[in-house]
């Protein structure tokens, strides 16, 4: 029998699922493999039996809680999708801004109706077996997530950081261009993607295992960031991350 | 008699509504289309962020528009700072942008839409039932995604696109090689529009007279920049767009609501199609012809036919963008190109036609370029109100079917705008602090 599995969104762009439905013909050969019982954004059916749950998005409210433990209960391997689920991604800007006050901006005096709080991974609600790294993710990193999970194996995630692939694709180093990068700390797996389009890493994969990220901050200074700018360029995608360490 | 319709978290749209609909003894005790989307608030992320990250950071509002929220980003961050751009990159944008377009309408046509017409929960069955014609659509949606490659470095949250240029651009040989696969999209394009034109009549018949709104041009059809116009009231240039969105909250939804001349306007391909239908490429024109698309159609499920009749004007225009670029000789740049700006304090307001209608990102920066305020206005939000009117319109006219048909009709009337509703909530107006 086919494992079943399912998608879930939180808050989030919805860009990783996407990435899951641009893998073009190689989705049709997916779905030879997989039985999809719940994908919202694609499809009317809905089961809550399935063995594989992939969810995107951050939590930001309290309410989203109930539904993270829901699909925990009824899957027996939680995969979080994208930056936004693995480390809390993008969302993370605002934990540093005095929600109460933004809310009331927005809403007024119906800001209570709104609940929200500091926007988190997934894994700070419930427990997660697989992450799929990347603002949006990686369609073949996905797919050996997905092969790996189906052979019944942990997938590798790499623990070096960005600056490996970066040298290997014989890139010219962002700090010799006179710009500043994150890929030092920020977790490989990419392919070095954005600097060999001629930019930077912004850091959507999120912090390696064991960064040195205050040494990191000390580069960006002493090449010329305030201290402010370095933090700003950690806050990014890290914020999570680093108000855990 | 009573029936009650609850649809929570309606599929295949993009984001989280429900529709909730109540009717006792023949007659509609509550009708709303509500939006429970978890709010994200980037307009207070952005602030005390600098000029040149916000394009990367207002992408993330929307992973199936990206380009369009980077574009639009870029436009305001280039106008507070008085940046101009080359002719080739505003063509090489305008690529990008029909990338985007062309991806999105194919996929909510191809992939949302089509199950619909066919009487399937999703194209997953059609996959078997139908796999010539579900590979078409794939195939052109590849295409699409190839070119958004090709111009942006990715297929979302778009890499090259950057203030005053490029990072990275094409090379003449991509472009032609880019240009062959276009038109060999063509016969693949024509036979979707047979596919959809066979299947039409399950299009609901329905009609209710509103406002429409999208950028003008008097030399193209506008998607990359243009005036603002009304079909209600003519038009005015984009600083003033205020004056036509009027944002409003409503309790039942996260989103804000807009409203210009009337209680509610629509905003999208048909919108474009009803205000700049003279501008459309031969072929585009063709197939709206095939279709009975005209000027003013105010049918909001011929806005599925529209994102057709637009993605057949992607493709012309996209092929005409290269020829143009192939005839002028394509001007290399640097790696790693890092256009010389200016910092200075200034407002600077974007606006761009993306697939699901008319957005607007409006920043100010200090000297020091970091943002001190943003205000961002999404398609969907405009969209919200005319929806809503459309459900309290259609009810009525469909009283008399069962449940479940009156359900699956205001699921396609959702679906026909094709909302975005993450993007929607994930917006909401923040005056900076």
């Amino acid at each position: 029998m086919k494992p079943k599995v399912a998608f879930f969104d939180f808050a989030g762009c919805e860009g990783d699922q996407l990435q899951v439905a641009n893998l073009e013909e190689d989705l049709l050969a997916l779905l030879g493999q997989v039985e999809v019982v719940s994908f919202r954004e694609v499809m009317k059916e809905h089961s809550d039996n399935y063995d594989i749950a992939f969810v995107e998005g951050s939590c930001t409210r309290l309410q989203d809680e109930d539904r993270l433990k829901q699909i925990r209960k009824n899957a027996k391997i939680v995969v979080a999708l994208g930056s936004c689920a693995a480390i809390g991604g993008i969302n993370s800007l605002r934990n540093y801004k005095d929600l109460d006050s933004v809310k009331k901006t927005v809403y007024g005096d119906q800001a209570k109706l709104f609940d929200s709080y500091a926007a988190r991974p997934i894994d700070a609600v419930i427990p997660v077996d697989a992450y799929v790294y990347g603002c949006p993710i990686d369609r073949d990193d996905f797919l050996h997530v997905v092969k790996s999970l189906l052979l019944g194996k942990k997938p590798e995630t790499p623990t070096y950081p960005v600056c490996v692939e970066c040298k290997k694709n014989e890139n010219v180093c962002a700090f010799e261009r006179g710009q500043f990068c994150v890929g030092p700390v920020t977790r490989a797996g990419c392919n070095s993607c954005c600097v060999n389009e001629g930019t930077i890493c912004w850091g959507c994969r999120g912090l390696v295992d064991n960064p040195n990220e205050n040494s990191h901050k000390e580069v960006l200074i002493k090449y010329g960031l305030t201290v402010d700018d370095a933090i700003g360029k950690f806050r990014l995608y890290f914020g999570w991350q680093e108000a855990k360490r | 008699m009573s029936k009650e319709i609850n649809v929570h978290h309606i599929t295949r749209v993009e984001g989280h509504g429900n529709i909730n609909v109540v009717i006792n003894n023949g007659t509609v005790e509550r009708c709303e289309w509500a939006i429970p989307e978890a709010p994200r608030f980037f307009e207070a992320m952005v602030v005390g962020r600098s000029w040149n990250e916000l394009h990367h950071i207002t992408s993330r509002i929307c992973g199936i528009c990206s380009i369009g929220h980077t574009l639009a980003s870029l436009k305001a961050t280039e106008a507070a700072l008085g940046i101009k751009i080359s002719e080739q990159d505003l063509k090489l944008r305008k690529l990008a942008l029909h990338a985007e377009n062309m991806q999105s309408h194919l996929l909510h046509v191809g992939f949302l839409v089509l199950p619909d017409l066919m009487a399937v929960g999703s194209v997953i069955p059609l996959a078997s039932s139908h796999p010539a014609e579900v590979k078409t659509v794939l195939k052109l949606h590849r295409i699409a995604n190839e070119m958004s490659n090709l111009l942006c470095g990715r297929t979302t949250h778009p890499q090259r696109l950057i203030p005053g240029g490029f990072s990275k651009i094409p090379t003449a040989k991509e472009l032609a090689a880019l240009r062959s696969k276009l038109m060999d999209a063509v016969p693949s394009l024509e036979a979707v529009a047979k596919l959809i034109k066979g299947l039409a009549g399950k299009l609901p018949d329905f009609k209710r007279e509103t406002e429409f709104i999208a950028l003008t041009d008097p030399n193209e059809y506008a998607l990359y920049d243009g005036r603002i116009a009304s079909s209600d009231t003519g038009s005015a240039p984009a600083r003033e767009y205020l004056a036509y969105t009027n944002e409003y909250i409503v309790p039942h939804s996260t989103a804000k609501w807009a409203k210009h001349a009337r209680e509610s306007y629509m905003v999208g391909a048909l919108a474009r199609v009803n205000i700049n239908y003279s501008k459309l490429s031969p072929m585009a024109k063709e197939t709206a012809e095939m279709f009975g698309l005209a000027p003013v159609c105010h049918n909001p499920f011929m806005n599925n036919i529209a994102q057709l009749v637009e993605t057949v004007h992607s493709v012309e225009d996209s092929i005409k963008l290269i020829n143009e670029l192939e005839a002028d000789g394509l001007v290399p740049q640097p790696d790693y190109n890092k256009p010389e700006i200016k910092v200075k304090a200034g407002s600077g307001v974007g606006a761009v036609e993306v697939p699901r209608g008319i957005l607007f990102h409006d920043y100010t920066y200090n000297d020091k370029g970091i943002c001190t305020r943003a205000n961002c206005v999404i398609p969907t939000n405009q969209n919200h109100g005319n929806i809503s009117l459309d459900m309290k319109a259609l009810v009525p006219q469909i009283i008399e079917k069962s449940k479940s048909e009156i359900e699956l009709t205001l699921e396609m009337l959702v679906r026909a705008y094709d909302p975005c509703i993450s993007c929607s909530t994930h917006v909401v107006k923040v005056n900076g602090n």
